[in-house]
């Protein structure tokens, strides 16, 4: 009995701490599915800007819950979802955006591994290429002819 | 000969970005740029904290004079001991300063300046994070420099120690007044 009791206390404990946890974040009333959607989809695709890598959606901490309340406040307004994203970003940086937005400064990152692949393809198919001419060109015309001959030589023998 | 040394171009590549990526990972994800720099000052129209009378909005920082905006609360320790660097910048150095005081109450404010000194020349009452929110502030304390015009030059995460008066505040205040 004791075992258990030792087993399960830290169990039950471990429950009430998710439970406590859980209630430090919100449940919103939404009367539209698609708001609410909107809200979901928003709240999840941007970072806390003071945890390590959390979403707002997913973090207690003060600024994001600030943050929240902004994005239900601006889909109430009707605002549209690029133009909250943009409302966040002109405060708290690209760093909020989990996925930056494709522009000047952030065009190598989204182009460099297409970029990478169509280098590799280009190279691959060079590497082909020369193999394939190289094969061909192995032998003159006079060694064909000399290798020819030795093959025909052992057929007869 | 030559072909040969070209088989070692992936190996050189790999470890370019492994040195890439592993000086990444001493960054500190908070040393980043204010999403406001070299932006206007925020509007607002808020209360001091002084007197809940007065109202104060953007032209406090269009006065000609460059201001240094600390974000404060006396629920944050960092605040606390980071008081005598800023009355140190504003009566030695003569940097004049304005306080935001961020999600408290007003007795509580009030009873903090009392406890670790006043360096500033005003407070603005920000109960409810609404200037906060504009600024992009995300905890406590922040430090903006705001220029004679009302732009932000300069974005201070976190408490400021002594030495960073000397090496990175005072050259910036120098650099913008």
């Amino acid at each position: 009995m004791a075992l258990i009791r030792t087993l399960l206390t830290p169990l039950v404990l471990l429950l009430l701490a998710g439970a406590v946890q859980a209630a430090a974040i919100e449940v919103r009333e939404f009367d539209d599915p698609i708001m609410e959607q909107r809200y979901r989809s928003l709240t999840a695709s941007m970072r806390c800007p003071t945890c390590e890598n959390q979403a707002i959606n997913d973090s207690d901490a003060p600024v994001s819950a600030d943050m929240r309340d902004r994005i239900y406040l601006l889909l109430q307004e009707g605002v549209s979802d690029i133009e909250i994203r943009d409302h966040m970003v002109q405060r708290f940086g690209d760093y909020v955006l989990y996925n930056p937005r494709l522009e000047g400064r952030t065009f190598l990152l989204w182009g460099l591994p297409a970029g990478l692949v169509v280098l590799g393809a280009i190279l691959v198919a060079l590497i082909v290429r020369s193999r394939k001419t190289a094969s061909a060109q192995a032998l003159s015309e006079e060694e064909r002819a000399r290798l020819q001959a030795l093959i025909n030589r052992e057929r007869t023998e | 000969m030559k072909r040969r040394l070209l088989l070692l171009l992936p190996l050189i590549g790999f470890l370019a970005l492994s040195l890439f990526l592993y000086q990444g990972l001493s960054l500190n994800p908070f040393h980043r740029e204010s999403a406001l720099m070299a932006r206007d000052f925020p509007e607002f129209d808020l209360a001091t904290l002084e007197d809940p009378e007065r109202r104060v909005d953007r032209s406090l920082f269009t006065t000609g004079e460059l201001t240094l905006v600390n974000v404060w609360g006396e629920w944050c320790p960092e605040c606390k001991r980071e008081m005598p660097q800023l009355l140190d910048l504003a009566h030695r150095h003569g940097v004049r300063t304005v306080g935001i005081s961020w999600k408290d109450t007003r007795e509580k404010g009030l009873g903090f300046l009392e406890e670790f000194g006043n360096p500033f020349e005003i407070n603005i009452f920000d109960p409810d994070n609404e200037l906060g929110f504009e600024l992009g502030v995300f905890g406590a304390p922040e430090s903006f420099l705001v220029d004679a015009d009302g732009v932000i030059r300069y974005h201070h995460v976190g408490y400021i120690s002594p030495g960073e008066v000397r090496d990175k505040i005072l050259p910036e205040v120098e650099k913008w007044r």
